[in-house]
């Protein structure tokens, strides 16, 4: 457990730097918040008087420990556009969201493990080239451009999938009773499986784009590790002591490649939650990016600065999670760390 | 390396791999759109016209024209000269900030390589396109916030690469003899070791090229810094958007083309540039 502990205490500078430079950017930069929610019929006075309000008259490190006490209380500020408070926001549509990256990236993880084994056990062969070709193309399509190719191929020409309109049809079906927030385990636990089933067939779409993007660096670095692990020696000995392929493959070989997954974990995250935005912004999924873009249009304050330091908080401790489980793959980690 | 062998070495490296030759010729075509745009564009990109709403691709409109009559294929090559330069304007904001902040952290080590790696961790601990969209909605929403924060997220894997290839080389001895003929470190630095680490730099601001415009293009799609009706693929591709349920695909298929060939062809050169400047590292 102390390297477990140890990771969490490594996590505080990161936090802290998160805190300190969310501050930065909300406060310190040249734009003027207090003109902002005073509006465009504001004069002087009232921008003053505004800037009074909201403390930003005083001195920045003053400043910067009340908003610490802010933090500190949940307090990110009110929404302009909601009129609620952003913590409130934010938590009420996060779970959409996590819904959505969850799935993309067990589709991703569970079609990128499977496909870098086997073009690394048969190099240039089928899989091997349709590795290659997902890498080249997640590297060079806009996500977004992506989620539109898809609705235009399965929505409009195949009729495939609904219409790429948010989480679930709300004309045909209504929602399940919230306890996780996420509609297909809440629909499960309430044993609906109308709604379970239509809102999978809403979620398909938008995990599919989202995860298509994850997979490529999966793919590869499972690909090169798996390599790796099959050109050594313990390997060579392993076949020539006759042991069957499979067991070779699973037992011996597979095991050198959890580790550097998990290395990218962190980089593939850092890329999900951002994509993460663009393509809620394309399916209408009503979750923490959409309405961060809304936000964004409605020169919303606080309502993006409150989802930019939750991302940030949220993929440090992704991270930390990952980190954790590297420790338990490979007992190697903990004596580096 | 002289001029004929360079030459040599890129007639190799094209004759090599013909997709770096394709993409060497997009990217001259690209680069003519940026330049000629506007006078190679066959109508005026902001002209609307209440007749030819949607009009399918045509002789007239090879591309179609949007949901105000413009004509599709105007707006596509205008609108190379702002995604290209957005682009290459943060690559090489972060590329100089980040040889300067790199170098001076691996040649002087202590507290100044403390400071500055603590705060490259500090961009590192955020979703990059997150901290991108908070900057620019912080700085103000424009064009040139855009670039900014494009820099800002890009300034960490320059800086990190400036700081290990100065670091290697502070203590070897060309260096020790540069320092002990009388030179300062700021001398030493800027003649005996940043030419060094140039070549390997440009390769990796040749791969990050392709993965600036998507962020550009990103940030522009979520209605961030350009403004409608100035002609960006980002923002030509979410207008185009609304009209996919009902088929009218070109309005968002050809500026998302657009994008990807771009993005293609420079992630082709980057590779091709690294496999001339570097050979061992060809996959």
């Amino acid at each position: 457990m102390a390297f477990v502990w140890k990771r969490l205490l490594g996590t505080i500078p990161s936090l802290v730097g998160v805190v300190v430079l969310t501050f930065f950017i909300s406060r310190a930069l040249p734009g003027d918040p207090a003109a902002f929610f005073a509006g465009p019929a504001a004069n002087a006075a009232s921008i003053a008087s505004i800037r009074a309000t909201l403390g930003l008259d005083r001195p920045l490190p003053v400043q910067f420990v009340s908003y610490i006490a802010d933090l500190a209380h949940g307090n990110l500020g009110r929404s302009l556009t909601t009129g609620q408070p952003v913590l409130t926001d934010l938590l009420e549509r996060l779970p959409a969201s996590l819904e959505l990256s969850s799935f993309a990236l067990l589709f991703a993880i569970g079609i990128a493990i499977p496909m870098g084994v086997w073009a690394a056990t048969r190099i240039n062969g089928g899989v091997d080239h349709a590795c290659r070709a997902v890498v080249t193309v997640s590297a060079a399509f806009p996500t977004f451009f992506v989620g539109l190719l898809f609705v235009y191929v399965f929505y409009f020409l195949l009729g495939w999938a609904p219409q790429p309109l948010g989480r679930l049809d709300e004309i045909a079906f209504s929602p399940p009773p919230r306890v996780t927030g996420a509609y297909t385990i809440d629909a499960a636990i309430a044993g609906d499986w109308p709604v379970l089933r239509a809102s999978l067939a809403q979620l398909i779409l938008p995990a599919i784009s989202l995860g298509l993007f994850a997979l490529a660096p999966i793919a590869r670095i499972t690909r090169a590790a798996m390599l790796e692990a099959l050109s050594s020696d313990f390997i060579r000995t392993a076949r020539a002591s006759g042991l069957p392929v499979r067991k070779i493959l699973m037992a011996y070989a597979f095991r050198n490649v959890l580790l550097p997954v998990s290395s990218v974990l962190g980089m593939v995250f850092s890329f999900l939650i951002g994509s993460n935005v663009l393509i809620e912004q394309v399916f209408g999924w009503q979750g923490v990016g959409a309405y961060a873009v809304a936000a964004v249009i409605a020169s919303d304050y606080a309502a993006v600065q409150g989802f930019v330091l939750m991302m940030a908080v949220l993929y440090v401790l992704l991270n930390l999670l990952v980190d954790v489980f590297a420790t338990l793959v490979d007992p190697r980690v903990r004596f580096e760390g | 390396m002289s001029l004929t062998t360079f030459a040599r070495n890129t007639g190799y490296a094209f004759g090599e791999n013909r997709l770096t030759l394709v993409a060497a010729i997009i990217l001259a075509l690209l680069t003519l759109c940026a330049i000629f745009g506007p006078s190679i564009a066959p109508y005026d990109p902001l002209l609307t016209s209440a007749t030819t709403k949607l009009a399918r691709p045509s002789l007239l409109h090879p591309f179609g024209t949007d949901a105000l009559g413009r004509d599709i294929l105007s707006r596509v090559i205008v609108a190379t000269r702002l995604d290209l330069g957005m682009a290459v304007s943060a690559v090489v904001l972060s590329f100089v900030v980040g040889l300067a902040l790199g170098s001076l952290a691996g040649y002087f080590g202590g507290w100044t390589d403390r400071i500055i790696g603590r705060a490259m961790d500090t961009i590192m601990a955020f979703p990059l396109f997150v901290l991108a969209m908070g900057i620019v909605v912080a700085l103000g929403n424009s064009v040139a916030n855009i670039i900014i924060a494009t820099m800002i997220i890009n300034l960490p894997f320059y800086c990190r690469f400036a700081r290990a290839e100065v670091n290697v080389r502070r203590e070897l001895g060309y260096v020790e003899a540069a320092r002990m003929g009388g030179n300062g470190p700021l001398r030493v630095l800027l003649n005996h070791i940043v030419p060094n680490i140039l070549p390997p730099m440009m390769v990796q601001a040749s791969l990050n090229m392709g993965w600036a415009i998507l962020n550009a293009a990103g940030l522009s799609f979520i209605g961030l810094g350009v403004r409608p009706p100035t002609p960006e693929w980002g923002i030509m591709v979410s207008e185009g958007a609304s009209y996919i349920i009902s088929g009218e695909w070109w309005a968002f298929m050809f500026p998302g083309a657009a994008l990807v060939l771009a993005v293609f062809s420079f992630n082709m050169l980057g590779d091709g540039l690294r496999d001339l400047l570097d050979p061992r590292k060809r996959v």
